[in-house]
């Protein structure tokens, strides 16, 4: 399962398209005269989102696509992790990044007329942010100062509105934060950070069914489990005007359907092509085939609760990561589609230092008997890596065992547990045997985001019970940072000091693989893996 | 007759409620938590998961739930999904209209190809013709029907481009034809097998050669004789089909990319929705019933002899 990312894309000066213009020789039938239709309609299989289509609702995959597509938000980012600003001329934090002043551009409005103002945002946010509303992503207001009073541990709300959003006037307000946090404005750019009309906070069921919002593209209709059809909005303010006449979202249940259709231009892109396809993607899309940097990390991650590892020498920790043949793996298993690790931060997000991880992350088999003999060797001699079956992760596991066994002789079997959520559940309880596997998706381009939201002690994010006072010190420091520039720079200290502890063992970075039609040029997926689809040209028919 | 048919429906009661306990429990038995499963792989948040746990009911012991549920479902109401919070009932009645239409396209296509096949096969047993279509119905039911499926759209749909890969439209009768024969394909081969056999041990009966010594002629023989009595066990297998190729179009369905139950079902085992899975079960656990009931009233139809009290 993809993690529930959203993002939306700004046009930045010379980014290339990575893929060559749509017709290479022999492909141009399908194509008529080339031309561009700026009225044009994009195709793109989706699936049906689970829950109706509301901002704050939405974290799966299907879902957020919809709803990137309808709204815009105060802010996003560039391809080098930096802030840009969309419905905000302006976020400017006070010295200690605990007060953050929003300014709004003017004369923005909503799909159905209505302006959009301070009010839509506050009052947007403190509807969702109480339980009673039932909004899934209500724990990204978590850092406001009042969200406990609106959204408690438990039981009912005992305010409606949280105390650290002040409106000013019609264009601004201001977001206190229970403490300072100096990338806080990369957190506004996701969804349940969007606006709603006034009509939304109303009658929230029938606006979840047919949703009105200040993006590049109006709701039209969504007929359920077929298609969501969205339309380019004519009103739209923003830098990101479509390119296109707007997008059908179309409901697949399996991605091989999918794919099939895709290869007979019957629908123009798809999120990710099929494990079973990626073999031959390349060969049946030529220059139309998508291989695109995703900020995407996958890991191998200890129980450090566990009778095994609870008092380990780090060489061993460290020898069994020396262990791994991560190039050959990538290129055999994954049929290069994915790159070696080499820290436990993903490319393309801001503070992303190459190496982090030095020898450590480079295969080498002498080094990694060598270092778990020094440590005193592997407990019971014998690991085990859990993962979910329900995706195809066999292989590798399979394959990373086979390179830990070869080389140092400890043996290492996978642990396939029925699916993901049970898999989550069974990390959750804390009743991982010995390691799992590991995946994380950037939740906003910040190296901070990959450190201590995934290895702070105690921290939701942090399933394998790693602690590390040094670490925590460091991250704290990075935290009270003035600038983002600074508190990045601090955390690549903090990355730098996990090679002594080792809480994960780092193995690759994703890649968005991805094709598209002969109906269609200009596809790109940007580094949260999301499509940028006002970007999209199609093709005259 | 009637006295028959009523006993047969008060039978289905205690058979309905042991499915549906049945499947109610052993949803409940699956690992993971399904609504913490909606935050992905995000740490849920335990006020909402509390929360939604509560809206739907699923805070209560286990045999309050199985209680609540049958009460809902006495008055037509299926509960409603965890994930968005949807009347099951709705999903139930968008789906089932879809898997009616491609299965009842799918059990034609067996029945009339089937029996003509094994009705050829078997009155000219042993040549080529028997052969041929023995050979046939061996290589469809030992090929697993995904491989059909996946050849057949790549020949149609992607190398011929006579049909679009998938069906665009669940709704449109056309476009469910190619996923309809792939349906039948290994139904079409038992009838067709079922046929053939019945008809061949037939063809030597005494009432046969009588028929044949009356001098009746060759296509009345076939139809009104051979046919008639060899075709019960074929009704029973045709009888039961209905309920599997009902349910048994995950396969299918999610090649093709059909909005039916197979999918329903498909989607509600990887969300963990217990009670859609319930629901859809529930249905076709009814669908069951009641086309093994038909299929014991033909009988009589079919064989005089046979009798009901």
């Amino acid at each position: 399962m993809r993690g529930a990312k959203s993002a939306k894309w700004v046009a930045i000066a010379g980014v290339v398209a990575l893929t060559a213009t749509a017709c290479g020789g022999g492909d141009s039938d399908n194509n008529g005269s080339g031309k561009v239709d700026p009225k044009g309609i994009v195709s793109y299989a989706n699936g049906e989102p689970q829950n109706a289509l509301q901002p704050s609702n939405t974290m799966e995959a299907y879902g957020s696509v919809v709803i990137d597509s309808l709204f815009t938000g105060l802010v996003h980012y560039d391809k080098k992790g930096d802030i840009t600003y969309e419905n905000a001329e302006s976020v400017t934090p006070d010295k200690d990044s605990k007060v953050w002043t929003v300014k709004l551009k003017p004369g923005w409005k909503f799909h159905n007329g209505e302006a959009v103002t301070a009010k839509s945002y506050v009052e947007a946010w403190n509807w969702a942010a109480d339980p009673a509303n039932g909004q899934q992503n209500s724990a990204w207001y978590r850092d406001i100062e009042g969200y406990d009073d609106v959204h408690p541990e438990k039981g009912k709300a005992k305010k409606k509105a949280m105390s650290g959003l002040k409106v000013v006037d019609d264009n601004t307000f201001t977001i206190t934060l229970k403490s300072g946090i100096p990338y806080y404005a990369y957190k506004l750019v996701y969804a349940p950070f969007y606006p709603l009309p006034s009509a939304a906070l109303k009658d929230p069921k029938k606006y979840g069914e047919a949703p009105v919002g200040n993006g590049p593209y109006k709701f039209e209709k969504w007929d359920h489990k077929k298609v969501i059809s969205v339309r380019a909005f004519d009103g739209y303010k923003g830098a990101n005007k479509p390119k296109n006449g707007g997008v059908d979202f179309k409901a697949y249940n399996k991605d091989t359907a999918a794919y099939a259709d895709l290869k007979s231009d019957n629908v123009d892109s798809m999120p990710i092509v099929p494990n079973s396809e990626i073999a031959n993607f390349k060969q049946d899309f030529g220059d139309r085939a998508i291989d695109m940097d995703f900020s995407a990390l996958n890991t191998v991650n200890f129980a450090f609760y566990t009778k095994q590892w609870k008092d380990i020498d780090v060489k061993v920790l460290q020898g069994l990561s020396m262990a791994i043949d991560r190039d050959t793996i990538a290129k055999t298993v994954f049929h290069g589609t994915r790159e070696s690790a080499t820290g436990w931060v993903a490319k393309g997000v801001k503070g992303y230092q190459d190496d982090a991880c030095g020898e450590y992350c480079k295969f080498d088999a002498k080094k990694a008997k060598q270092s778990i003999k020094d440590g005193g060797g592997v407990p019971g001699n014998k690991i085990q890596i859990q993962y979910n079956a329900d995706q195809p992760h066999k292989d590798w596991v399979v394959a990373v065992c086979n390179s830990i066994t070869n080389a140092t002789g400890v043996k290492c079997v996978g642990d396939p547990v029925t699916d993901f959520a049970a898999d989550t559940e069974i990390r959750d309880q804390k009743k991982v045997k010995s390691m799992y596997r590991s995946g994380w998706v950037l939740d906003y381009p910040f190296n901070g985001n990959f450190l201590a939201d995934l290895y702070g002690t105690g921290v939701d994010g942090n399933k394998g019970g790693f602690s590390d006072k040094k670490f925590d010190k460091l991250t704290k420091e990075a935290d009270a940072a003035k600038t983002i520039d600074e508190s990045a720079k601090l955390y690549q200290q903090a990355e730098k000091e996990l090679v002594n502890t080792f809480p994960g063992i780092p193995l690759w970075y994703n890649k968005t693989l991805s094709a598209y039609s002969k109906n269609v040029k200009k596809v790109e997926f940007d580094q949260a893996g999301d499509p940028i689809l006002t970007d999209v040209e199609v093709f005259e028919k | 007759m009637g006295r028959y048919v009523a006993r047969r429906l008060l039978q289905m009661i205690p058979v309905f409620i042991g499915t549906t306990l049945l499947i109610f429990l052993m949803v409940n038995v699956l690992p993971g938590d399904p609504v913490a499963a909606l935050w992905g792989d995000k740490p849920p948040d335990p006020a909402q998961v509390a929360q939604i746990k509560h809206d739907r009911g699923l805070d209560l012991p286990l045999w309050q739930q199985y209680f609540h549920y049958m009460g809902g479902l006495l008055q037509g109401d299926f509960g409603n999904t965890i994930a968005g919070n949807r009347p099951i009932l709705d999903e139930i009645t968008q789906a089932f209209p879809v898997s009616m239409r491609l299965a009842a396209m799918a059990w034609t296509f067996e029945l009339v190809v089937g029996i003509t096949l094994g009705v050829l096969a078997g009155v000219k047993r042993g040549r080529v013709l028997d052969n041929t279509v023995t050979l046939f119905t061996l290589l469809v039911i030992s090929v697993p029907i995904f491989v059909f499926g996946l050849f057949l759209q790549l020949i149609f749909g992607n190398e011929l481009g006579w049909v679009t890969p998938t069906v665009q439209d669940s709704e449109n009768f056309v476009e469910l034809i190619l996923p309809a024969l792939v349906l039948g394909l290994v139904g079409l081969a038992y009838v067709a097998r079922l046929t053939r056999t019945s008809i061949a041990e037939n063809r030597q009966a005494d009432y046969i050669r009588t028929a044949v010594a009356k001098g009746l002629p060759r296509k009345r023989i076939i139809s009104r004789h051979l046919l008639r009595n060899s075709l019960i066990p074929v009704v029973t297998y045709l009888g039961t089909d209905i309920g599997t190729l009902m349910g048994g179009a995950v396969i299918t369905e999610g090649i093709f990319n059909v909005a039916g139950v197979g999918n329903l079902l498909y989607r509600g085992l990887f969300q963990h929705e217990g009670t859609v899975i319930v629901g859809v079960v529930t249905v076709l656990v009814l669908v069951y019933l009641l086309a093994s009931l038909l299929v014991d009233l033909l009988y009589a139809v079919l064989d005089p002899r046979i009798r009901y009290a």
